[in-house]
């Protein structure tokens, strides 16, 4: 990697995050120069960091990226059939919090309101469950706009609620930046789907999620925006005592997409659920780094994440499993399965155990196998036709990740984004 | 009145004419001629290596077969310019030597949704869903395929015995005009080759026809066949009716590969 190339990045953006937010709270404020002390002293990463081997971000960035402003998208466009969603349109970051309305239980606030709402638990976790130590984090939270979205205690949402980002511009720098608090006891579903209304864009998400003692929450990530655009997102989760996360994430486009996703389970009786589903084609180039920490003893993890590559497209998956010396009893289960549709598609898999602990039950598995033409042409034979019967093969390699969508309506949609990927129609 | 003599009145079903045929460059069918009408059945016998299987793969269109000569009339089409599907469409179907296992892929799903495509093509419309499960019903029973199996994933887990057992419910399903068994008896106990058999008789009537590819003459004491051939390096070199099975049970292939190496030399 070029040093020159870095450093100028580094002032481009550096410029780009310096035009924001003159006039906030001396608190907010400190947080944000903390971070741009951060951003100060890291670089752009480059293959010899271990974390970003296979995944060469850093020249990508080198475009001429501007900041994006809200304005109004047609939801209807992305709303998904028959799912009785709140749809809430993020546009280059933004919200008009005005347009937003929730049912009672759950809120959606900016922070300066959620500060005064709700002071202790912006203290405590906004920009604290996140590495600061992250240059993208970091970038972020030097000047992204935070949305804190957070449900009462006891709080049962029936609808889930559907967050549209859109990426509207020429080419745009977009910092989407969320904290999602699940209250005590409180149950609800999100589901977060990315969409391009641009000619490219480099989205660097944050999002800090804690679930509070008993919470349940479920959330679908769909990324599927154009071949010219670049994801980088950070979900950090943080767990207390008998909550429950899941988290799908479904990755179909975007010129390189990398997930980042730390669950923090700390505490007993947890069940953290990641799962994901990569369909790439072209040059596309997916990098999901998931690491979950079992810090304390009693707690359940399951990841499976499955992949299917064409073309010259790559996949790389780096699933850390962190037991701490106290984590007794923890049960950790991961797997990772691939299939490579052409000789020069390429996947990088790496699981990562560090058990500390000597009572539990971890396993992880890891195959890239190519598709069955037998298959293909025993479901030919009875009359399927070649399309249709590598899509049902597709849907049933993909089954154990989609199969764990409650939803009807959303594993429908799911699937038929599978098909129209798998027909290049997506 | 023969069986031949029968068939006279009745159109050709399917017509193979010199067919020859290599698989990576190795030439194995070196001039196939076979004709065969409605309500008949065939069977075709011969050593390793005779063809067998090759011949049942170039019917049903699988790729990595290469036909270099001659052609495939199937009802006055030509079958060989047909892709895998437009073939099982038309009314082809091959109970698999060595059936697939397709984890994930529910049996009964599949079935579905190839019967579907193929009342699309013929331009019917897709069955009902009552009427789907009354046919799944009705074939099951006819063909003594377990309940189970039928709702599970395409052959994962199953026996030998169940994947061929299997086969003949799809075809059941499926109803062709033409099915290919290719080697459908290996495998099989005594049991299992009844019900195979069984199977086969009860969807046999005078509109359909099959071709039984098999080693041994023992699958044919239950599916009685019509003609016999005896494949041998790429060719039919000798057929004759079910008394030609019971000749090659009793001496084994060598005097047939004998008259023809006899001649050719």
């Amino acid at each position: 990697m070029n040093t020159t190339i870095t450093k100028d990045l580094k002032e481009h953006f550096f410029e780009l995050i310096l035009t924001s937010s003159a006039s906030e709270e001396a608190w907010l404020k400190e947080i944000r120069t903390e971070a741009l002390k951060s951003f100060k002293s890291l670089d752009f990463p480059t293959t010899r960091n271990e974390e970003w081997k296979y995944t060469r971000i850093t020249p990508l960035l080198n475009k001429p990226f501007k900041k994006g402003e809200y304005s109004h998208v047609q939801t209807s466009n992305y709303k998904i059939a028959d799912l009785d969603a709140i749809i809430i349109p993020v546009v280059n970051g933004i919200i008009n919090l005005k347009e937003v309305i929730l049912p009672k239980g759950i809120e959606l606030l900016n922070i300066h309101i959620a500060k005064e709402k709700h002071p202790s638990y912006i203290e405590q976790y906004f920009s604290k469950i996140t590495d600061n130590k992250n240059i993208f984090t970091a970038l972020n939270t030097v000047s992204a706009t935070p949305y804190i979205l957070k449900t009462d205690n006891n709080a049962i949402i029936e609808k889930p609620i559907h967050f549209v980002f859109v990426s509207k511009g020429n080419e745009v720098f977009v910092q989407p930046r969320f904290l999602i608090i699940a209250g005590k006891q409180s149950e609800f579903n999100v589901i977060t789907s990315f969409h391009s209304d641009c000619k490219s864009a480099f989205l660097n998400v944050v999002v800090e999620v804690v679930a509070e003692e008993n919470s349940k929450l479920e959330w679908t990530k769909i990324q599927s925006e154009n071949n010219e655009s670049i994801h980088v997102s950070s979900e950090d989760i943080y767990m207390s005592t008998n909550s429950t996360f899941t988290l799908h994430t479904y990755t179909f486009n975007g010129a390189m997409v990398r997930n980042n996703v730390n669950v923090a389970i700390d505490a007993a009786n947890c069940e953290a659920n990641l799962n994901g589903l990569y369909l790439l084609d072209g040059k596309q180039h997916v990098d999901n780094h998931t690491k979950i920490a079992h810090m304390k003893a009693h707690s359940n993890s399951n990841e499976i994440y499955k992949g299917i590559m064409n073309d010259a497209s790559t996949g790389v998956f780096n699933g850390k499993i962190h037991v701490y010396q106290n984590a007794q009893k923890t049960n950790a289960f991961q797997s990772n399965k691939n299939i490579l549709l052409s000789d020069n598609a390429t996947i990088n898999t790496k699981p990562e155990l560090e058990i500390y602990a000597d009572d539990v039950k971890c396993s992880h598995g890891s195959t890239t196998g190519q598709f069955d033409e037998d298959a293909v042409f025993y479901l030919r034979a009875r009359g399927m036709g070649e399309q249709s019967a590598r899509a049902l093969l597709v849907e049933a390699f993909a089954n154990d990740v989609t199969e764990s969508l409650k939803s009807e309506a959303l594993k429908k949609h799911i699937l038929l984004l599978i098909h129209k990927k798998l027909s290049k129609e997506l | 009145m023969t069986k031949s003599e029968q068939s006279k009145g009745k159109g050709k079903m399917l017509e193979i004419r010199n067919l020859h045929a290599k698989v990576g460059g190795t030439p194995i069918l070196r001039g196939i001629n076979l004709t065969i009408h409605p309500g008949e059945i065939h069977a075709i016998m011969g050593p390793n290596g005779s063809g067998k299987s090759t011949l049942a793969s170039v019917l049903a269109g699988r790729e990595n077969y290469e036909v270099t000569e001659g052609e495939v009339l199937f009802n006055g089409k030509n079958l060989l310019a047909l892709s895998p599907e437009d073939r099982a469409r038309e009314g082809i179907f091959l109970a698999f030597q060595y059936p697939i296992e397709i984890p994930g892929v529910s049996n009964i799903n599949f079935l579905r949704t190839a019967l579907n495509e193929i009342r699309q093509y013929k331009g019917q419309e897709p069955i009902e869903a009552k009427e789907f499960l009354a046919l799944v019903k009705e074939k099951q029973k006819l063909v003594e395929f377990d309940a189970k199996l039928a709702n599970r994933s395409v052959n994962e887990g199953f026996s030998g015995g169940e994947k061929k057992r299997n086969e003949i419910f799809q075809m059941a399903m499926l109803e062709p005009k033409f099915a290919i068994l290719d080697e459908t008896d290996s495998g099989l106990d005594i049991d299992a080759l009844r019900i195979v058999a069984n199977g086969v008789n009860k969807l046999k009537n005078d509109k359909n026809a099959f071709l039984v590819i098999t080693h041994y003459q023992r699958l044919l004491d239950y599916i009685v066949p019509d003609f016999v051939h005896v494949l041998y390096n790429g060719r039919i070199v000798k057929s004759g009716t079910k008394e030609l099975a019971l000749e090659l049970e009793e001496k084994g292939y060598d005097w047939v590969k004998a008259e023809v190496d006899g001649v050719s030399a």
